[in-house]
């Protein structure tokens, strides 16, 4: 299949190794994966601010450049679940509704739509916190909210259960939001640095070696917190994990 | 002791000289100050308790600043972390119960459903619960706002002479500004709920809907009950404290005039209403004077008794996480030689009925647990809010009162939606706060530079051209990127953070370099 692969804007400037795995990730299963050159973002941000006009410009350009795609696939939970669900400025074409509806988050697109049996290249032989980010969390259903009585299920975990040698550890607050919160983290920020400072120490005293998550954007919050306070914690995005990556 | 401002007039010996506790005997106390010894300069071997943060500063209607107020709550870590750890408790014991109730899930629904029902036919349910509740002999007044409840009360109690009235926890005589009102008319107003009492007699807002004075430490308890009912500014032993506020309220209860209490639940059926409380108090309130008032906000009303088995088995589970409340009242109508009087109050509850994102936060049963659940709210405190309601309902209702002032609260969101999924009526709470937001946008209630910097990151990223040269290299987009995507950006960022560090090229230019030309 054709795969449109979205790199939301902070994932391109600061964190290309977590680009680079999630196609090369996708490319292993055999699938034609093109990354459509003028893209830019979806939107989120302004809209998360409450400036759904200022959105319009910058959905449409999505559009443009993801329409056509089998699927669209980004390894950022927050920006698939704007996609998804609030991406409501530009007029519901066909197309557009199309696009919403092809937008996929990796980890569920591998777990609902791939399905893969295993992972066989990679290897990771740490101690994991899994960080489920709020979007992914409540909005795509990635897992089972520790709020809501249901059967426990957790795509991440199964995904990450298929790479050797893991170890998982469970902190006191598993799914407590670390804080981000896009534009909050900035206007916020005193509240935003200390749910990070807690996110990251809770994680540290459950003995994980590595922080590993669907978001970037959390974890790019929570490595800034961590290394402010002193906290020895490392962080990885579940893709480049999935990909192979050995630390 | 904290030199913190206290209200005058305490109830029973402010003032007086405070007797040494059992712990520290050989203290010397003069006027509430502690005495060095004769032989020593000899300090309290406590160190001073931690100074309690206060809330939100009030400027009338200028916006309340929530980050403001919640960075001085963090700026006191023995509060933030009491704060946190206790309403965190009353999470984790919320989830214990939810999980001994198979049918947990399908309450929710039920309760959502009944109330949802009820509220689009509430002009129905109102008129069958004021005639009702009339039958059974209870007087029903009907007030517009806020000023219309405080003057009806007032007539009442004037009516018999009342000059004294006890109370339990209502929020919405918080609302309505009742005590300040009550005092302006002379009428001396006592709360009779534990955490209420302490809020009143430190002239402060209870910073949650169930536990009012959870942000104190006990330290801080112990400092408003020195100046106000004469308790050793140095003992803050809960118990000794308890007792004492007990035995300073006890009297005034006893000889009160009149008596108030607020609502859970309304019951259309049958006329009645329910009051949950675990101290006991909303039936001494109620029981002790022979004239009881009870202000009851339109929403409260529930069809049929049958529905009260589902809220009564969510409620206390929901807030404090245990199976039901300690007491859970029933008031059909007066006693033999009784008055009782129902107020049924709309206060702009009708208004928001009418408003299609945000009518069913009138779903809310008042039980907190979007507060305790909320990760914010416990970092920052309920003052920190300035307003009645704190926490992630109230900066859904806040706004429906005054736009300009609560305008920074739905901002005080990571909108992680935990909120609403701990919620037992299933308000959509974290799609209301994203949708508040963009109302207040399109009302203009958004500060300039959040407006500026939106709009130049919108005009930025909708051209790939003026975006790619922002974040040609990793430096430059550090440069660039928070400051468009993000005003302040890396001030704000790096205050409490480090800033990513830049990798040696962007993922664009890596694609370009490994996968060839774009297709």
């Amino acid at each position: 299949m054709r795969i449109g692969l979205f790199i939301p804007c902070y994932i391109d400037a600061f964190f290309p190794e977590v680009g680079i795995a999630s196609l090369e990730l996708l490319e292993r299963f055999g699938h034609e994966v093109i990354y459509p050159h003028d893209q830019t973002c979806c939107g989120q941000p302004m809209a998360n601010s409450g400036f759904n006009a200022e959105c319009a410009a910058t959905e449409a350009l999505f559009v443009r450049n993801f329409s056509g795609f089998d699927y669209v696939v980004a390894p950022s939970g927050s920006c698939v679940h704007h996609v998804r669900d609030n991406f409501d400025a530009i007029e519901q074409t066909e197309d557009v509704r199309a696009v919403r509806a092809r937008t996929y988050e990796i980890v569920e697109f591998l777990h609902d739509i791939v399905k893969p049996e295993g992972f066989p290249w990679a290897k990771f032989p740490h101690r994991v916190g899994l960080h489920n980010s709020c979007g992914t969390l409540r909005r795509l259903r990635h897992a089972k909210a520790s709020e809501l009585r249901e059967p426990f299920f957790s795509k991440p975990m199964d995904l990450l259960s298929k790479v050797a040698g893991i170890e998982f550890v469970t902190p006191a607050r598993p799914d407590e939001c670390c804080g981000f919160g896009g534009t909050f983290s900035i206007f916020e920020e005193t509240v935003s640095a200390k749910m990070g400072y807690d996110k990251v120490s809770d994680h540290a005293q459950a003995g994980a070696e590595y922080i590993v998550s669907a978001d970037t954007s959390c974890l790019m919050h929570q490595q800034g917190c961590a290394e402010r306070i002193g906290v020895p914690v490392k962080f990885i995005h579940i893709a480049q994990i999935l990909n192979g990556a050995r630390a | 002791m904290s030199s913190d401002p206290v209200p005058s007039g305490g109830a029973t010996g402010a003032g007086m000289e405070p007797v040494a506790s059992a712990q520290d005997r050989d203290g010397i106390y003069r006027g509430g100050q502690r005495l060095d010894h004769a032989e020593a300069a000899s300090r309290p071997l406590r160190p001073t308790p931690e100074k309690q943060p206060r809330g939100a500063k009030i400027r009338g209607d200028r916006p309340i600043d929530q980050a403001e107020a919640a960075a001085r709550f963090i700026a006191a870590p023995e509060h933030e972390q009491m704060h946190d750890a206790r309403l965190w408790d009353l999470r984790q014991k919320r989830d214990r119960e939810m999980h001994v109730i198979a049918e947990w899930e399908e309450l929710r629904a039920l309760a959502s459903a009944i109330k949802e029902h009820t509220l689009t036919h509430l002009d129905e349910y109102l008129e069958q619960f004021e005639a009702r509740a009339r039958s059974n002999g209870v007087h029903v007044h009907w007030a517009r706002d806020a000023a219309e409840h405080n003057r009806i009360v007032h007539e009442i109690l004037a009516d018999h002479g009342a000059k004294s009235l006890i109370k339990s926890k209502s929020m919405l005589t918080e609302e309505c500004g009742m005590r300040h009102y009550m005092a302006s008319v002379g009428i001396e107003v006592t709360e009779t709920d534990l955490g209420e009492r302490i809020q009143q007699l430190d002239n402060e807002d209870p910073s949650h809907v169930v536990v009012p004075a959870v942000h104190k430490l006990r330290t801080d308890v112990a400092a408003v009950f020195a100046n106000t009912i004469g308790t050793d500014p140095d003992n803050s032993d809960v118990h000794y404290l308890a007792e004492a506020q007990r035995a300073a309220t006890r009297p005034l209860i006893l000889d009160a005039d009149a008596g108030m209490t607020g609502c859970n639940f309304a019951v259309a059926e049958t006329g009645t209403i329910t009051v949950c409380t675990n101290e006991g108090n909303a039936d001494l309130s109620a029981n002790v004077p022979k004239l009881h008032i009870a202000s009851i906000g339109i929403e409260k009303v529930i069809p049929r008794l049958e529905h009260l088995a589902v809220f009564v088995r969510l409620l206390s589970r929901s807030a404090l996480g245990s199976p039901i409340t300690q007491y859970t009242s029933h008031f059909r109508g007066p006693r033999a030689g009784g008055e009782m009087h129902f107020v049924l109050v709309d206060n702009g509850r009708s208004a928001r009925l009418g408003m299609q994102e945000f009518w069913t936060s009138l779903k809310c049963i008042r039980c907190g647990a979007c507060m305790n659940t909320c990760p914010v709210y416990r970092r920052s405190g309920g003052l920190s809010y300035g307003a009645t309601y704190s926490g992630p309902i109230g900066i859904i209702i806040d706004p429906t009162f005054n736009a300009r002032k609560y305008s920074n609260l739905p901002f005080a969101s990571t909108l992680n939606g935990s909120c609403t999924n701990v919620c037992p009526v299933k308000i959509n709470i974290h799609e209301q706060i994203y949708a508040w937001r963009r109302e207040l946008v399109k009302q203009h209630e958004v500060p300039f530079v959040k407006n500026a910097a939106m709009k130049a990151a919108g005009e930025v990223l909708s051209r790939p051209a003026v975006y790619r040269a922002a974040v040609a290299t990793a430096n430059a987009a550090l440069e660039h990127l928070p400051r468009f995507v993000i005003y302040n950006g890396l001030n704000a960022w790096a205050k409490h953070r480090e800033v990513p560090h830049p990798p040696k090229q962007t993922f664009h230019s890596w694609y370009l370099e490994h996968r060839g030309k774009e297709p």
